[in-house]
């Protein structure tokens, strides 16, 4: 087993994925460090990347005209950052700045789509996946909708 | 060895009458947010106040009302009792005015407590979300004033902004010690204003470092945000009978007697506000309740 793939088949996203598969994306991903500031993508990028974070903090950001810009989450050590890889238009839909110096796996989308269609089953497993960041992100997103602690709680 | 005086024989400490309020003065105010005010209080007649961390006081702004209040000071310094009050309703507005020297009416300390002592050998995850961290902190006190009997120690607090955190010198404490882990997140904020964690507090609880099997947890915030944070426990291992809440309702006498706190087959100012969460599942979140 290389590095990468020890360090994927560490990362809680890949809990119990089996090895095989862990073997055949690692072949898209590559290690990658964000330095303070830095913004990792813009808003309307096109989205053919996704990352999982190893260590440090990114804050996702929407900019406000008047406003300015406004931190709607922020993600680190064990967080997947990006899902729209996986849906149309493939667009980024805002930006993401590392707050501190972050590590993260990197992988390249077109590689990972390639190989979901290789093999339907790593698909249906990581799209299994993906559902549920997406299904926890907006149950997070309606429960900020609610203002929890707003006056009326 | 900690003492923890258990509730019931707090109750007649200050007043052999629950209902007759007992004089206490304004010595301290501090204001913790737009609308939120620490007040500490001082008997008038030099008495001390011994509490059990969870308890509450009914506060009375004479010629106002009266109002549930927990406490939120350290019991081990039952010389000065300690309030935070934030500006909601009537009475809470008027008591937001108070200055040092005013007079109120306190009667307490009634309702059940956090069970500080029942832990003790555990693990402890404390989960606050907004105000809530206020009926928490006697029990963070009484943990780190007794960290060694304890195992890790974890606290999430989730707030609206930043501007909107309670006890943020404390917590800037708290997080500095190296035998607690403190997360905070809040809901939203500007880059400029905050270097933190931003999504709802459920979120910090996959990152917290506890052993599930051997953990405490203490959960106090708005019923949806504890909704949420008990279905993230269950999901780290935690059985229902390992999580206390803190629920609130309309108390008005404080002693079980006129129904206006009832919650199923409970009143929440006597069989309550801390419930260990078994108890209490079938009802908690109940529309019709």
């Amino acid at each position: 087993m290389t590095t990468l793939e020890r360090l994927l088949a560490e990362h809680p996203f890949f809990k119990e994925l089996d090895p095989r598969y862990i073997q055949l994306i690692a072949g898209c991903a590559q290690e990658v460090v964000f330095k303070a500031g830095e913004f990792i993508f813009r808003e309307g990028d096109p989205s053919n990347k996704f990352w999982l974070i190893r260590s440090g903090k990114i804050s996702l950001e929407i900019f406000a005209p008047g406003r300015g810009p406004i931190i709607i989450e922020t993600l680190g050590e064990g967080d997947v950052m990006g899902w729209s890889w996986a849906v149309p238009p493939y667009r980024k839909q805002y930006d993401a700045r590392a707050l501190e110096l972050t590590r993260a796996l990197e992988f390249d989308a077109m590689c990972i789509r390639g190989k979901c269609d290789e093999e339907p089953k790593l698909g249906y497993e990581l799209f299994k996946r993906f559902a549920q960041i997406i299904g926890q992100r907006l149950q997070a997103t309606r429960l900020r909708l609610i203002d929890i602690y707003g006056s009326h709680s | 060895m900690a003492v923890t005086v258990k509730p019931q024989q707090i109750a007649l400490a200050v007043s052999t009458d629950p209902m007759l309020p007992v004089p206490y003065r304004v010595l301290r105010v501090r204001r913790e947010t737009s609308d939120t005010f620490t007040f500490e209080f001082g008997s008038v007649d030099g008495s001390r106040f011994p509490f059990a961390p969870g308890q509450f006081n009914m506060l009375y702004l004479f010629g106002v009302g009266e109002v549930p209040i927990s406490i939120s000071g350290d019991p081990e310094r039952p010389e000065i009792l300690v309030h935070t009050v934030r500006a909601v309703g009537t009475v809470t507005k008027s008591l937001c005015k108070l200055k040092p020297g005013d007079i109120i009416g306190v009667r307490g300390p009634f309702g059940s407590s956090w069970p500080v002592v029942e832990a003790a050998g555990d693990d402890i995850v404390i989960v606050a979300g907004g105000v809530g961290l206020a009926p928490l902190r006697p029990a963070i006190y009484h943990i780190l004033n007794h960290r060694g009997e304890y195992g890790r120690v974890v606290l999430l607090y989730g707030a609206r902004t930043p501007g909107d955190m309670l006890y943020k010198k404390e917590l800037a404490e708290w997080r500095g010690r190296f035998d607690v882990q403190v997360e905070v997140t809040v809901d939203a904020a500007k880059p400029d204003e905050w270097r933190g964690n931003v999504g709802v507090v459920t979120t910090l609880i996959p990152r917290a470092h506890f052993d599930p099997h051997h953990v405490t947890a203490l959960v106090c915030g708005p019923e949806i945000m504890m909704r949420f944070t008990i279905l993230e426990l269950q999901k780290r291992g935690l059985r229902d009978d390992q999580i206390y809440i803190s629920m609130e309702r309309n108390m008005k006498c404080a002693i079980g007697l006129c129904g206006h706190c009832q919650y199923g087959p409970n009143f929440i100012c006597k069989d309550g506000p801390v419930f260990r969460f078994d108890t209490v599942k079938e009802i908690f979140g109940k529309r019709e309740i």
